[in-house]
């Protein structure tokens, strides 16, 4: 026997102990950090009698790379809308068909049917949101709708204001207010969020992700963010306003997939149409803060959610929300040079 | 029959073999723990990047002229990569300026320390190790509250009326060097400590009195001798320090990028893998540059004064 096949037939002894174990009823998610209500899983656990372990990732790209990579042991994961294609033509997520499955109909109508998974074939949506502009009003008091809080600040906020420093979403934000189009080639409109982005970074403090904290400490007074940390910071300090840039701003939708390597598929497409009932999924979004996309829930969320403006976006401005898309690799190598340049 | 050289050489060969396998461990580990990871760094770093992070296995040396070079996004003309070799440049000075500080702060600790009685000796000495029972990351979070806008400096001088408003030293280029300094500093006390230990201080006491100035003592006496202990502990701080990432990250608000950052950055966002190896690579030949530098240098002296 040489090493290859002792090798094997080690590797496929450990693969059978291991399915062993987890065919009693389990259920393992590779989830975000934070991002999973414990009351929500305690609820599928008794439900189905299926002990549920949670793994978290810090980044979509940390994710496809480890899933790629195989034998996680994983058999649910929450990509964000931008790397769901990427999922798909990989092939790591099965096709469980979702949009067939007993729940669906809660699923709200602007979600049933996205672009990155027509006809909901491999996906349930998870949570979704916007990427808008936080201001402190006790600090600044003009209007607050624009990026140019960001890429153009106002002397009261110089020196105060901070920038997740999410690539992609900064350099969307930077081309909507250029005047451009996401995953533009025109190399006149980079050129220009180029030079825009390094001019406006002396005004900035830091390019953080830790802003519920900083906002709340009074470190940064004004930053780009996401609508469900803009919310957590209000409802710790009421002077706190999230403001839809009109410009144009971001949404994203992250999404439960079923992964082809998974082990424990029954569960896992129970958990999916699970995460379709909207009592379900409002217990998530009163843990999460974001909106989840399964019409019918919002009657199950908490008091402080239901008419939240960071939640429920103003129909005045709906109509500038667009969906991000992940760019080609030309469009993104472009990307990380302009990122590079910016933070040299 | 064998006859005693036949003897003498059998066990010779079991003598080298018994060698062999008893050094096995250690030559497993580094093979698998050094060798093989940096391996497959050196021959990502010769390949092409896949659309969405990974590689893809075709030969590229494209990676490797990016370190240095940079195709202009707009014109595409090759010229000097002034991003990478700003970090890098950046890197190296923090990465300096902490060494310094740290010695300048160490040196001092540790003559202190070697000129208490025995007994009170290990009492500081375990005062000193005491930060490393707790986690960079949670003290570099301490810095954290002692420095920012409400933090205990801040709001001290504010209370006494010195300052008016907080100064700003969080997310500047003064915490990270406050952080660095304060993390690596064991690191520097130790190794001087552990050669001023061994200083006989009879030859103090000689130079005193043959009129040797305070600073004469310390210049021509006592530093030449715990020379060794100051270049191990500069090494011990240089080498982390380079490549530091948690404490810039945390007090240096993540605007300016460290070398440790731009090569996260390939292997998140970027999604360059190649150019990212390619970089650690290049970390490691700076380091390995200045560390051969050093040691010739302080070889060479020391052949001098021999």
């Amino acid at each position: 026997m040489n090493w290859k096949t002792t090798a094997t037939a080690v590797g496929l002894a450990l693969l059978a102990s291991s399915s062993m174990a987890r065919a009693e009823g389990a259920l393992n998610i590779y989830n975000w950090g934070n991002y999973i209500s414990p009351d929500m899983i305690k609820k599928f656990e008794k439900q189905y009698n299926v002990k549920v372990t949670v793994t978290d990732y810090d980044s979509n790209d940390t994710a496809l790379a480890k899933v790629r990579q195989g034998g996680t042991g994983f058999d649910i994961a929450i990509p964000s809308q931008t790397f769901v294609p990427v999922w798909i033509k990989e092939g790591l997520v099965q096709e469980t068909n979702p949009g067939k499955m007993e729940n669906f109909k809660n699923v709200a109508p602007e979600w049933a049917n996205p672009d990155f998974d027509p006809g909901r074939k491999y996906t349930v949506p998870w949570a979704w949101g916007t990427i808008g502009v936080v201001v402190n009003t006790d600090v600044y008091k003009g209007p607050a709708n624009s990026w140019g809080i960001i890429f153009d600040t106002p002397d009261e906020l110089k020196g105060k204001v901070n920038v997740v420093p999410e690539m992609n979403d900064v350099i969307f934000a930077a081309i909507k207010y250029v005047g451009g189009q996401q995953c533009t080639d025109d190399k006149a409109v980079l050129k220009k969020v180029r030079d825009m982005l390094v001019a406006a970074k002396p005004n900035w403090i830091a390019m953080e992700y830790n802003t519920i904290e900083k906002m709340g400490a009074g470190d940064f007074k004004a930053t780009s963010d996401w609508n469900g940390s803009a919310l957590r910071q209000r409802l710790a300090n009421p002077a706190i306003h999230y403001n839809y840039p009109k410009e144009g701003y971001g949404l994203w939708s992250d999404n439960v997939v079923v992964l082809k390597e998974a082990k424990n598929v029954e569960n896992a497409k129970l958990f999916q149409n699970f995460m379709m009932d909207p009592e379900n999924a409002a217990l998530n979004s009163a843990f999460h803060r974001y909106a989840n996309g399964i019409a019918g829930s919002e009657k199950f969320m908490p008091a402080d959610m239901k008419d939240a403006p960071e939640v429920n976006i103003p129909e005045d401005v709906k109509s500038l929300g667009e969906l991000q898309r992940l760019c080609s690799p030309e469009i993104q190598e472009i990307y990380s040079k302009i990122w590079t340049e910016l933070q040299k | 029959m064998a006859t005693a050289e036949e003897i003498a050489k059998a066990a010779d060969r079991r003598d080298v073999r018994n060698r062999w396998y008893l050094s096995a461990p250690a030559l497993l580990t580094i093979f698998f723990a050094a060798v093989g990871p940096l391996a497959i760094v050196l021959v990502y770093s010769f390949l092409t990047p896949g659309s969405y992070g990974d590689v893809k296995w075709q030969f590229s040396p494209e990676a490797w002229v990016s370190v240095l070079f940079e195709r202009d996004i707009f014109d595409d003309t090759l010229s000097l990569a002034g991003a990478h070799i700003s970090i890098f440049w950046r890197s190296v000075k923090l990465a300096i300026i902490t060494t310094l500080i740290t010695l300048a702060l160490g040196f001092p600790t540790a003559y202190f320390m070697a000129t208490r009685s025995e007994k009170t000796r290990d009492l500081w000495l375990f005062l000193i190790t005491i930060p490393f029972w707790t986690n960079l990351l949670i003290r570099t979070f301490a810095v954290l509250q002692i420095i920012r806008n409400e933090g205990i400096v801040n709001t001290v001088l504010m209370k006494l009326g010195i300052i008016s408003a907080p100064i700003q030293i969080l997310y500047t280029d003064v915490a990270i060097l406050i952080g660095m300094a304060y993390v690596y500093l064991p690191l520097m006390v130790l190794p001087v400590y552990a050669s001023m230990e061994k200083l006989d201080f009879r030859l103090v006491e000689a130079g005193y009195d043959l009129y040797a100035s305070r600073w004469q003592v310390l210049r021509r006496i006592i530093f030449p001798l715990v020379k060794p202990g100051v270049i191990a502990g500069s090494i011990l701080v240089f080498i982390p320090a380079i490549g530091a990432y948690v404490t810039p990250s945390v007090l240096g608000g993540g605007k300016n990028m460290m070398l440790s950052n731009l090569i996260e950055l390939q292997f998140g966002q970027g999604r360059n893998w190649p150019l990212g190896s390619a970089l650690s690579i290049t970390v490691m030949l700076i380091v390995m540059v200045a560390l051969l530098v050093y040691v010739r240098n302080a070889g060479s002296k020391e052949m001098r004064h021999g």
